[in-house]
């Protein structure tokens, strides 16, 4: 354990996470970052193209894209720490930090980038026969399901870009939506709908899924008759959205009552003192990896500030370079 | 010890012949979270590499051993002892996570 206490600590390390990082470290804090042991990089380490970050006008790869994020904010001196934040205390003036390894960080402010985690079906065979047909991710897993049929359960953008995906291997792809429209952005919706190995069921959900060692089907209730019907898919590919992964701070920090982090907007500042918020963790409208960068650094700046007014009020033997 | 390679071609005598328990992580090269899992297995390697051996097997070269057993989904960790699958890890997980899985091996 450390016995220094840092200007800033950074809790994860997707868009938000490294463009903070980067902020911070080029204001000569130098950040100290857990970037998360399995989550490093966020959600766009499971995507493939993107095609709406601005910069990169012939796209560019999700997992590209974080790790020249990562190396940004390692050339201006940011400590990238690979483990999980497993214990926070906020309040007070130093917060401390315990990571999965054990160690103890104590900082004066802590930035909260933790993202969110895909939100699961909750029925009672999706976890057994997870990695067995049921996957969260199109990119790792699509490539097993060449020439099958498959199904993808949601309507939005992360659902239409798996689906259009996962035509490159399947015969077929169902897209399973319960409503009779999609939430998906009208490029990705034209893309997806106007694919001839895309089926779409409308106002259908999944209820129940079968299978022994591997999945073979999946049991559809339309949502207006109730009316049940099987459907034989030897995959399913889950994208109906996220949950912010507050609950390492929820005893500490105001959320909504969806569990995303309040924030004073347009600033990052939470309700505790130089504790600061930003990316998914925060915003359930946007949700775009620019807009998770634009409040990262937002964040950095908020902390920046906060700092310059705790060195104005504190006694002139200890100057803090900000 | 590094993370050696093994092929479809090689699988039986480097793994199934083993004569200490080997952990094979079948990975490729689009999927993010294998780029999570390879730098904790390296680790893995160097610390207890005396007593299991840390190999992996690209899926996307190797298409008949993942299909043989059945992966599908990556990363995936197999630990084969005696030539059987004696356990199985899917999706990427912290450190500790997978030490904790591999206890009757290290």
């Amino acid at each position: 354990m450390s016995d220094d206490i840092r200007d800033v600590i950074i809790i994860g390390s997707g868009p938000a996470g490294y463009t903070a990082a980067v902020y911070a470290a080029r204001a000569r804090l130098q950040p100290l970052v857990l970037e998360g042991s399995v989550t490093a990089g966020g959600a766009l380490m499971n995507t493939t193209e993107v095609e709406n970050f601005p910069g990169f006008a012939e796209g560019v790869m999700g997992p590209e894209l974080m790790d020249q994020m990562r190396r940004q904010a390692e050339r201006f001196g940011a400590d990238l720490v690979t483990d999980d934040a497993v214990e926070m205390s906020l309040q007070g003036p130093v917060k401390t930090v315990v990571d999965g390894s054990g160690r103890t960080y104590r900082a004066r402010t802590v930035i909260l980038c933790m993202g969110s985690g895909y939100r699961e079906l909750g029925l009672p065979e999706e976890k057994r026969l997870s990695g067995h047909g049921v996957s969260w991710c199109a990119t790792c897993d699509g490539f097993f399901f060449r020439d099958q049929e498959i199904a993808v359960v949601g309507g939005g953008d992360s659902a239409m870009e798996e689906a259009t995906f996962l035509t490159r291997f399947a015969s077929r792809v169902h897209v399973i939506h319960r409503r009779d429209q999609l939430r998906a952005s009208k490029v990705m919706q034209e893309r997806a709908l106007s694919d001839p190995k895309i089926t779409v069921h409308w106002n259908s959900s999944v209820v129940g899924i079968h299978g022994d060692e591997k999945l073979s089907g999946i049991r559809l209730a339309d949502t207006v008759t109730q009316e049940q019907r099987d459907l034989a898919v030897t995959g399913l590919f889950i994208a109906i959205g996220h949950d912010p992964r507050s609950e390492l701070v929820r005893d500490q920090v105001a959320l909504d009552p969806e569990g995303y982090v309040l924030v004073d907007a347009p600033s990052t500042r939470t309700d505790l003192p130089g504790v600061f918020a930003a990316g998914d963790l925060v915003d359930h409208t946007y949700r775009q990896a620019v807009t998770a960068a634009g409040t990262g650094c937002a964040a950095a700046l908020d902390a920046e500030r906060y700092l310059a007014t705790l060195a104005d009020s504190r006694p002139a033997e200890h100057p803090v370079a900000v | 010890m590094s993370v050696t390679p093994v092929t479809d071609q090689t699988f039986t005598e480097q793994v199934l012949q083993s004569d200490k328990p080997v952990v094979v992580d079948f990975w490729a090269e689009w999927c993010g979270p294998c780029r999570m899992v390879s730098p904790i297995l390296e680790e893995l390697s160097n610390e207890h590499g005396d007593k299991v051996s840390f190999v992996k097997l690209n899926v996307d070269e190797n298409p008949q051993t993942a299909a043989s057993y059945r992966v599908t989904s990556i990363p995936t960790l197999n630990v084969y002892s005696g030539g059987q699958v004696v356990k199985q890890i899917i999706g990427a997980r912290p450190k500790s996570a997978i030490l904790a899985e591999l206890s009757d091996y290290v």
